[in-house]
């Protein structure tokens, strides 16, 4: 396809027939990557590290599991007291569904600062974007299947929020139940969804990679690569600290599920699903609550799930609200305060989602709401009047001169 | 394999053999992490605990005649287990075993004679063998059937005719009285 | 602005946070259990001795669905005396040959055999209340096996002044609410210990906890000693990693 020269016979052979060995040169040991990465740009990776230890822990947990709301909550326990290892394989899973959203969380804002969603990567944002969704469906529909009474009560709110939509909402919700609550057929369907879509998102994925590596990667500059002398090899370089992070991560990981396999869970889902009794706290799972949270601000049905499916769709719009040509924070003083503000409401948003709706958590709740919302008006306002910090001229260059902003970025890759 | 795309600036030589051991070391950890946590994946394969305890199985004998047989599940498998009768008994131990397949004496198959106690899995392809009940066909040597593929077993489940390679397999079985015994 | 924003931040999780704790139910006081910590293992006497309490007080009203005669082996029950315990309590089984349903001594591979053969069966031996199932209990509540310990222990003969508790009912310190259906179920001296331990209250509840927790994560002291063998393992190699990862980015500089 390209040329390539291997001097393995073997490999030159099936690489003229099908050009796996070119590709992978290309896109993961050649590949030009800008020389100033800090470890933020390691979240990808660990994102993707993540989707497959769940796709791999979730097909043996598949192998022992039966969605049948008879035996769904016994069959779980099977798995944690019966079966060989089992126990590690449904703590691996049921807590790298958090770790997998706190890469994601962390890529996310990643890319928010230093302005990786801005032209030309408005695709490979907005397909990082539809992972995300796909994530929430998978999460959602994986915490109804241990049948707790988290899992009952998650689904039945979760579903019934379509029947906001007018006319036809339940008939949708009906549609989605498979019956007139949440039961066996329900269970059963988000069963069979849970296991498909990973693989989707693992298809758009690719497409996120091959977008990425179209556009090719930004960096903590912001600034586009001038030439070779601002990147580096993807390989040894990046593979070698992408090691490295999945090192880190895994020491977090791991100690979570062997030392706390239950902190992010709730005690109710070791309570077999009862039909009959709601809990009286329900709350989703932690990755969930800012959308929780703004679901509860809005004091009408309708609007509060617009408003929350409305904080999501927005974001795909983001690279033609934010107006300002700049890229990376680093060299918008005004955008870097309001980052930290957003990323602060975010996290308020979390903690209000987490309590019960009463009292002050309403109003800070509603305040956090609007404050999400203004974001991003303001970042079209801020694009038009806020003065950018003058911009290197190369990756290259400042580390040359000693340039400040160059030696930042240094600093930052070393620590 | 680092060296291929150190087409950056040139490495100090004293740096190298460092280097070199730093990568074996940590190529080899990381073999060793991935192989380890892949056991666990597959182990959990292997039958479960609760399946493990209920590998063996008791049964009452007494209520079986002469002639007759039953079949009782163990590990998931049927177990055929025949009262024979005298003449069965006879027919099994006569039997010249340079004429066997598999070759082995029915003293050896059995811990008393009247029982005969088999996996009733035919050792061709997992069929079960027909003979059982009075009314299924035994073959010509009057044992058992396979229909899947025609293999006939004697009185003392051995192959005596077909494709199957080996005889009816004993299971490990105990006498816990003379009318009850333990499978497994 | 850094530190404003920080400050500002803070301001508002104390304002909702103050609020949100006022409304938490007793505190529950601290235990320090054995299995606590990374390196915390189960004290196997002590889960003896709360299987004893569970056996002679708490299985008369509770069942404990998920755990099966064979899993005492954990307990250090040889397997005679598993046997023995299973074959105490009758199980059905069946049909026989003749069509029948029959009842017969349980095996170790069977799971507790519950104290009523349904739950309106135990409601109605139970003034109404239902005695919920064991197996998970320690996991299935919030402060988990100091929350179960609080309950076995916070019961007061005589309510505080102002609250009235109906018949049937007793007033219980940790219990949210405070009104529980469950008479108070241990006593000093309940129980007798083989090995000699003193049988206060505290220590028979402390015992039973241990049991209850044991019955609702089997699987600790293996996590706990697998966890924290993998985490020096994945420790180790990270730092290879990171050496190795320093040693090819020093030939950038």
């Amino acid at each position: 396809m390209s040329g390539q020269k291997f001097d393995n016979k073997i490999v030159q052979w099936v690489d003229e027939r099908l050009p796996i060995f070119s590709v992978l040169k290309e896109s993961a040991v050649d590949y030009p990557t800008p020389k100033n990465l800090n470890y933020w740009w390691n979240f990808g990776s660990l994102a993707g590290f993540m989707l497959v230890v769940m796709i791999l822990t979730g097909i043996f947990l598949a192998m022992n599991y039966a969605a049948n709301t008879a035996i769904a909550f016994g069959v779980v326990e099977h798995i944690m007291r019966d079966v060989n290892y089992g126990w590690l394989l449904r703590y691996l899973h049921m807590n790298g569904a958090s770790f997998f959203f706190i890469c994601v969380y962390i890529h996310i804002f990643r890319g928010l600062y230093y302005g990786s969603y801005k032209a030309p990567r408005e695709l490979l944002w907005a397909l990082g974007l539809l992972i995300y969704l796909v994530m929430m469906g998978t999460a959602f529909m994986g915490y109804v299947l241990p049948w707790g009474q988290m899992s009952f009560w998650g689904a039945t709110v979760i579903t019934n929020l379509f029947s906001a939509i007018p006319v036809v909402g339940d008939y949708i919700v009906t549609l989605l139940w498979g019956g007139f609550s949440v039961d066996n057929p329900t269970l059963n369907r988000f069963y069979a969804l849970h296991y498909l879509l990973p693989f989707v998102i693992f298809a758009l994925v690719f497409l996120h990679l091959v977008a990425l590596h179209t556009t090719k990667s930004n960096n903590p500059l912001g600034i586009d690569v001038t030439g070779p002398q601002d990147t580096i090899p993807f390989h040894p370089y990046y593979t070698v600290k992408d090691l490295v992070g999945i090192g880190v991560l895994l020491l977090i990981y791991l100690a979570v599920v062997f030392f706390a396999p239950n902190f992010f869970g709730e005690p109710d889902n070791y309570v077999p699903a009862n039909p009959l009794v709601t809990p009286p706290h329900i709350v989703p799972e932690w990755y969930f609550l800012p959308f929780y949270a703004i679901l509860r601000a809005i004091p009408d049905k309708l609007g509060g799930v617009l408003a929350m499916f409305g904080a999501i769709v927005i974001l795909f719009f983001l690279p033609w609200i934010d107006s300002s040509k700049v890229r990376s924070a680093k060299f918008r003083p005004i955008f870097k305060q309001i980052f930290w503000i957003f990323l602060a409401v975010c996290l308020v948003l979390g903690y209000c989602g987490s309590q019960p709706p009463e009292g002050q958590i309403v109003v800070v709740g509603r305040i956090a709401t609007a404050a999400y919302f203004l974001f991003f008006p303001l970042l079209w306002v801020l694009g038009k009047i806020e003065k950018p910090k003058p911009l290197p001229q190369s990756i290259s260059a400042p580390v040359l001169k000693g340039a400040s902003a160059g030696h930042a970025a240094q600093k930052m890759e070393k620590a | 394999m680092a060296d291929t795309s150190t087409s950056a600036s040139g490495t100090p030589p004293e740096g190298e053999s460092r280097r070199d051991f730093l990568l074996y070391a940590a190529s080899a950890v990381g073999v060793a992490g991935t192989a380890l946590a892949v056991w666990p994946l597959i182990h959990s394969m292997n039958p479960a605990a609760d399946t493990l305890a209920l590998s063996s199985t008791e049964v009452d004998l007494s209520s079986i005649a002469v002639g007759q047989a039953i079949t009782v599940t163990w590990r998931g498998k049927p177990v055929f287990i025949r009262h024979r009768t005298d003449e069965e008994i006879e027919a099994a131990r006569k039997v010249d075993l340079a004429e066997l397949r598999d070759p082995e004496t029915d003293d050896k198959r059995v811990k008393k004679a009247e029982w005969l106690i088999l996996v009733g899995i035919c050792t061709h392809l997992g069929c079960i063998p027909m003979g059982q009940k009075a009314s299924d066909p035994k073959g010509e040597y009057g044992g058992w059937f396979c229909p899947c593929h025609g293999s006939a077993y004697d009185t003392s489940g051995r192959i005596r005719k077909g494709p199957a390679p080996l005889n009816l397999a004993v299971p490990t079985y105990t006498f816990l009285t003379d009318t009850s015994v333990r499978i497994g | 602005m850094r530190k404003f924003l920080t400050s500002t931040f803070a301001a508002a999780l104390l304002a909702v946070a103050i609020p949100a704790a006022a409304e938490e139910g007793p505190a529950l006081e601290r235990q320090n259990w054995s299995w606590h910590g990374p390196f915390g293992q189960y004290d196997k006497a002590q889960l003896r001795r709360g299987f004893q309490v569970f056996r002679e007080i708490c299985s008369n009203c509770h069942s404990m669905k998920l755990v099966a005669y064979r899993n005492l082996g954990d307990l250090g029950f040889t397997e005679d005396e598993i046997k023995a315990i299973a074959a105490e309590k009758q199980v059905q089984d069946g049909p026989n040959d003749q069509g029948d349903m029959y009842a017969r001594p349980a095996r170790p591979s069977d799971r507790f055999v519950p104290p009523f053969p349904n739950d309106q069966a135990a409601r109605v031996a139970s003034n109404g209340a239902l005695p919920p199932d064991l197996s998970l209990m320690t996991k299935a509540r919030v402060g988990g096996p100091d929350y179960v310990y609080g309950i076995l222990t916070g019961f007061k003969d005589t309510p505080p002044e102002g609250v009235t508790i109906p018949d049937g009912m007793y007033y219980n310190t940790a219990f949210p609410g405070h009104q529980i259906a469950m008479p108070p179920p241990v006593n000093d001296d309940q129980v007798t210990y083989a090995d000699g331990t003193k049988a206060t209250k505290e220590q028979i509840s402390k015992d039973a906890v241990a049991f209850l927790n044991w019955a609702a994560e089997p699987e600790l002291d293996q996590r706990h000693s697998l966890g924290v063998k993998t985490l020096i393992f994945v420790f180790v190699m990270t730092i290879l990693f990171y050496a190795l990862k320093r040693k090819i980015w020093a030939r950038l500089h």
